[in-house]
């Protein structure tokens, strides 16, 4: 049965990267509770604009929780208190009547803020040009099984193949670091067979440019892994230590 | 040279410096404690174990020059991230919640670290460098802790090496990459075991000196 609830949102608020930014109070009325969060600030942003009030820029695409564009700070949880959920799944039934709601935007030297909520990610594009991919012969499609994968190597592999690349890692670690993002990418190739043989350079190229990039340092706070809408796990950044050494200490790469 | 540079200059790279430097002073204290509980045989027993480490002569110039290279890299290596990380957030969240997984000790490294540091200066120059032409390491550390501020100070510092240790020996396997379902409980169970051993295993040698000497 659906209920409707009265919320006080503190929204940040900055007009242009260049401006420092603000915090403001808005009150919204009559939310039904089976909304998602992001219909609720849909509802704000239409008040706002008969108001003739600039509306809240918030990055959102397929509100199915697989696009990865969604995000923000929710009462300073990246994507809102509920486990496993992007911001878009997280529905207003988990707030209650006269809960006051802080909105922030992901803060990080790598993210900036380009509007309100919007942070520009295009970091991790950089990391994922730097060896996110493999490189094939195109042609028609080799035979399925040319290349043998153990079941329990695929599994493992379609975990971490579950990163979005929403940032939200990013967004919850206390040091900023991009780490659980690219141990995800890094782990997807480096468990099948496809992408061993490139597997070194794209070690040593993706941590290179998540430094260039200027993300902070993995310090095991496993904040990434409680925050991940995918739930990627921390194993995945001992593969990605690991893949590195390897890379560094075996291999002709350099 | 170029590569090795590279690669332990890289944000992982520092991170296998903080793991490897920081297990061998896990090792370090294991021995160091393991000598210490000799007190508990009395004068004899902890002044012959004295004497005997100092007859190793040239071995134990070696190992202390290797734990002074150690910790340089270590300390260096750790505010070198410390503040890279504090420069990769330059905003502040005005409200920051922890879904759970940070604990106090892993919050707390690298300000534990300092004091560590500082405890550090102030053990050697108590007991390491102090003249023992007239007297005994025995005398010279059953002497300081009759001190109730001598205990304090050693008892609050065990605890810091303690919250030190819970974080830094499971944090250190995962950054080497020792991290399995069939590795991480017993880890991360050993790491909790190595804090507590630490406190109390040291905490508890000032507080039986004050009460047996």
């Amino acid at each position: 049965m659906s209920t409707s609830i009265s919320l006080t949102l503190k929204i940040w608020r900055q007009s242009n990267p260049a401006d420092k930014g603000r915090f403001k109070n808005y009150t919204v009325k009559d939310i039904s509770t089976d909304m998602s969060f992001l219909e609720m600030l849909d509802v704000v942003n239409e008040q706002l604009t008969l108001a003739g009030e600039e509306p809240v820029a918030f990055d959102h695409d397929c509100r199915e929780g697989i696009c990865g564009s969604c995000g923000t700070m929710v009462n300073g949880r990246a994507h809102g208190q509920l486990k496993g959920t992007t911001l878009c799944q997280l529905h207003m039934r988990h707030f209650k009547d006269g809960d006051t709601i802080v909105i922030e935007p992901f803060r990080a030297r790598a993210f900036p803020v380009i509007k309100d909520l919007v942070v520009d990610r295009s970091a991790f594009d950089r990391i994922i040009q730097a060896g996110g991919f493999i490189s094939v012969n195109t042609g028609s499609a080799p035979e399925a099984n040319t290349l043998l994968v153990p079941p329990h190597n695929a599994e493992k592999a379609m975990d971490a193949a579950a990163c979005i690349g929403c940032g939200g890692c990013v967004a919850a670690c206390p040091n900023a670091s991009a780490m659980l993002f690219v141990s995800a990418k890094v782990s997807q190739f480096a468990l099948l067979p496809q992408g061993r043989p490139e597997a070194a350079r794209r070690a040593l190229g993706m941590v290179r440019s998540m430094d260039t990039c200027g993300f902070g340092n993995c310090s095991n706070h496993r904040e990434c892994e409680k925050s991940c809408p995918k739930e990627i796990a921390i194993v995945n950044i001992a593969r990605l230590n690991r893949e590195y050494v390897k890379a560094s200490f075996a291999s002709p790469e350099s | 040279m170029n590569w090795l540079t590279a690669a332990l200059g890289a944000s992982v790279g520092k991170k296998l410096m903080m793991a490897l430097t920081g297990l061998a002073f896990t090792g370090f204290l294991a021995g160091h404690l393991a000598g210490n509980l000799t007190i508990y045989g009395g004068k004899a027993a902890f002044n012959g174990y004295a004497e005997k480490l100092h007859s190793l002569g040239p071995l134990l110039k070696v190992f202390e020059v290797g734990l002074i290279g150690f910790a340089a890299v270590h300390i260096l290596t750790g505010l070198w991230l410390f503040l890279q990380n504090r420069k990769a957030r330059p905003v502040r969240y005005t409200l920051d919640t922890s879904p759970g997984g940070r604990t106090l000790s892993s919050r707390t490294m690298p300000y534990t670290g300092l004091i560590i540091l500082a405890f550090v200066a102030f053990h050697l120059t108590n007991f390491t460098f102090a003249d023992k032409t007239r007297t005994t390491i025995f005398e010279i550390v059953s002497a300081a802790f009759s001190s109730p501020i001598y205990i304090g100070i050693y008892v609050a510092a065990m605890i810091v090496v303690g919250l030190h240790v819970r974080h830094g020996f499971w944090s250190a396997f995962q950054t080497l990459g020792a991290n399995h379902p069939k590795l991480m409980p017993t880890i991360s169970a050993l790491s909790v075991a190595a804090g507590l051993i630490v406190g109390f295993g040291f905490g508890l040698l000032p507080i039986f000196i004050s009460l047996r000497y």
